[in-house]
C-alpha cells in the first residue's frame, strides 16, 4: 500500500497509509490527519486514492499546497513527490513491492471488468493477491511474461537519404520520423520505417517495386544498410547512415 | 446490395511480443459492409472463447438478417433496422456468452469488449462495449469516433484527471462494461455519414496503448494507398513499442459512395419482412 510520510524540519512526525478512498488532511480536529499550525488551512488538501492511482487536491486552502515546488490546485502523485504546506512536507512512497510489480507487471495486467461497487474490493484485493488469481467478474493479474521487456535498444543511429540522380540530385532527407514515404504518389511510392533495430523500406503502391543495389525487391519488407542504392520512379538515391 | 465495390476492408491481428495467447478475433465482411473486432478477458483460453464466440454469432447473425431485410429499412416496428438488429444481436451474444461462462467453470467469468461498424447508404452505424475503438481519418483530420467505457474515460469525462495525466494512470486496464459478464448488456449505439476517401480503424486496446494517436494518423495517411500494408505496420509499431497487449485492427477505405437502391429494395423488402 502507499503511503504519505509527514515530517517538519526532516523530522518524522507520522506516516499516512493510503487505506481510504479520501484522506482529508487540516488544521481542524474532524481531518483524517489533523495538522494542528495556523500555517494550515482548516481544511487544507485531500488526497483521493483510485485503486493504484493517488491524486492531491488543494481545497482553496490559503496558503497552498506546493508539489515539487509548484503550486497546484491537483496532482496526480508519482512516487517520490513532496507535497509542502507551510512548514510541513508529506513525502508519497508507494510499495516498493507494488512499484517493482507496477514496473513488472502492471502494463501486462489484462482488461479487467469494473463493476459498481467493486473499486473498494479491488483495493483491499490488491493488497493481498497473488498471481495468477482468478474471480468471477474480477480478472486478477496476467501470469509472468513470458520474457522480460527487451531492454531499450542503444538509439538508432540517424539513417539519411541522398538523392543521386534526376532534379532534385544533391538533396539530402534525414530518416527522424517513424515512416517516410518517397516516390510520385499514383505512380509508385515507397516506405521507408525507423524501426528499434534498423531502416526497413517497403512497397506501396504502383506497378514497379523499389530496386536495391539492382535488385527489385517484393512486397516484403527490405532490411535497408549502410550505403545501399534505392532506385525509385527512375530516381536512384543512397541510404547512408550519419556518423 | 454488395458493398465489396465500394469498401476495402483488411483485418489483422497479432499475438504481440508478451501475451502467450491472442485473445483479440476480427470479422469483416465487405460485401455486407460488416466490421467486427472483439477483444477478450478471462482466465486460460476463456478470453479467446468469449471475442471467438461475438465475432463468429454476430458475423453470421447479422449477414443473415441483413440479407433479409437491408439496414437502412424500417422494421416491423418502424424503427431503423441497422439499429434493432444491432441491439437484438449483441443481446443474443451476450446471452451466449453469458450462458457458456455460467455453465462450464472453466469459462466462468469470461467476457470480451466489442467494437463494431456496419456500412450502408452512405453512413454507419457503430457499436461499441467496453474499450475497444472505432477512429476515422477524414483528409488530415483524425479522431476518434467512439469513447471508451473505463474508469479512465469515466475520470476524464468527470474532470478528475486529465487526458495527459491518464495516460501514466495504472488503472488502464479496467472496463465498465463487457459483453458476457451479465444477463444483459448495453452497448452504445451511433450514426455517421461516411464520404468516399474516409479510412476507419478498428482496434483493440493493444494498439491504442502503444502507439500514440499522432503516430496511428501518420501511418493511416501516408500509407492509405496500401491498407494491407498499413494494418502490418501499425501492429509492427505496437510490438516494436513492447506488444505488451494482444493488438488488432480492421481497416475500413471507402472507395466511393454506396448510395442505397430504394425504389424497388425497399418497399419490397418491407413488404417481405411484413410477410414473415
Amino acid at each position: 500500500m502507499a503511503k504519505l510520510i509527514l515530517s517538519m524540519d526532516s523530522l518524522v512526525i507520522q506516516e499516512i497509509p493510503l487505506n481510504k478512498e479520501r484522506i482529508t488532511i487540516g488544521r481542524k480536529p474532524h481531518n483524517d490527519v489533523q495538522i494542528d499550525n495556523l500555517a494550515v488551512s482548516g481544511e487544507h488538501l485531500v488526497v483521493v486514492t483510485v485503486l493504484n492511482d493517488t491524486f492531491i487536491e488543494d481545497l482553496n486552502s490559503t496558503n497552498g499546497t506546493f508539489i515539487n515546488g509548484q503550486s497546484i490546485k491537483k496532482h496526480f502523485l508519482q512516487n517520490g513527490d513532496v507535497v509542502e504546506l507551510g512548514k510541513y512536507r508529506l513525502k508519497y512512497i508507494k510499495d516498493a513491492k507494488e512499484v517493482s510489480q507496477q514496473v513488472a507487471t502492471t502494463d501486462f495486467e489484462k482488461t479487467m471488468v469494473l463493476r459498481p461497487g467493486m473499486a473498494q474490493k479491488t483495493v483491499e484485493k490488491a493488497e493481498s493477491r497473488s498471481m495468477g488469481d482468478t474471480q468471477v467478474g474480477i480478472k486478477a493479474m496476467a501470469p509472468p511474461p513470458r520474457q522480460a521487456p527487451q531492454p531499450a535498444p542503444a538509439a538508432l543511429p540517424l539513417g539519411t537519404i541522398q538523392v543521386l540522380s534526376g532534379a532534385n540530385a544533391g538533396r539530402e532527407m534525414d530518416l527522424i520520423k517513424t515512416l517516410t514515404t518517397m516516390g510520385k504518389p499514383g505512380v509508385q511510392v515507397a516506405v521507408i520505417a525507423r524501426r528499434p533495430h534498423g531502416y526497413f523500406i517497403t512497397h506501396v503502391e504502383g506497378a514497379n517495386f523499389p530496386i536495391v543495389n539492382g535488385k527489385t525487391l517484393d512486397a516484403q519488407a527490405h532490411q535497408l544498410s549502410d550505403h545501399d542504392v534505392i532506385e525509385l520512379a527512375g530516381v536512384k538515391m543512397e541510404f547512408f547512415i550519419k556518423a | 446490395m454488395d458493398l465489396s465495390q465500394s469498401l476495402e476492408i483488411v483485418t489483422r491481428t497479432d499475438v504481440g511480443m508478451v501475451r502467450s495467447h491472442n485473445e483479440d478475433s476480427v470479422f469483416a465482411n465487405p460485401a455486407q459492409g460488416l466490421a467486427i473486432l472483439a477483444d477478450g478477458m478471462g482466465g486460460y483460453n476463456a478470453g479467446e472463447v468469449a471475442s471467438g464466440m461475438t465475432t463468429t454469432l454476430l458475423g453470421s447473425e447479422l449477414v443473415k438478417t441483413f440479407t433479409r431485410l437491408a439496414p437502412h429499412c424500417a422494421d416491423s416496428n418502424g424503427r431503423l433496422h441497422a439499429h434493432s438488429a444491432l441491439e437484438t444481436e449483441i443481446a443474443k451474444t451476450n446471452s451466449a456468452v453469458y450462458q457458456a461462462a455460467q455453465s462450464q467453470p472453466q469459462y466462468a467469468g469470461m467476457g470480451t469488449t466489442l467494437v463494431m461498424a456496419v456500412f450502408y447508404d452512405n453512413s454507419m452505424t457503430v457499436a461499441h462495449i467496453g474499450d475497444s475503438r472505432l477512429y476515422r481519418l477524414r483528409g488530415d483530420e483524425f479522431q476518434q469516433v467512439t469513447r471508451d467505457h473505463s474508469l479512465l474515460q469515466e475520470q476524464i469525462d468527470s474532470g478528475f484527471i486529465t487526458a495527459e495525466q491518464a495516460r501514466h494512470s495504472q488503472n488502464k486496464n479496467l472496463v465498465t462494461r463487457a459483453l458476457g459478464i451479465d444477463p444483459t448488456v448495453e452497448p452504445e449505439i451511433g450514426d455517421y455519414d461516411t464520404l468516399p476517401g474516409d479510412i476507419y480503424l478498428l482496434c483493440s486496446d493493444g494498439l491504442n496503448d502503444m502507439v500514440e494517436d499522432e503516430e496511428i494518423a501518420m501511418t493511416l495517411q501516408m500509407l492509405s494507398a496500401n491498407l494491407d500494408l498499413c494494418a502490418l505496420q501499425l501492429v509492427q509499431m505496437a510490438n516494436d513499442n513492447g506488444g505488451r497487449d494482444n493488438v488488432s485492427v480492421i481497416l475500413v477505405r471507402v472507395k466511393r459512395g454506396y448510395p442505397a437502391s430504394r425504389r424497388f429494395g425497399g418497399w419490397f423488402a418491407r413488404l417481405l419482412a411484413w410477410l414473415k
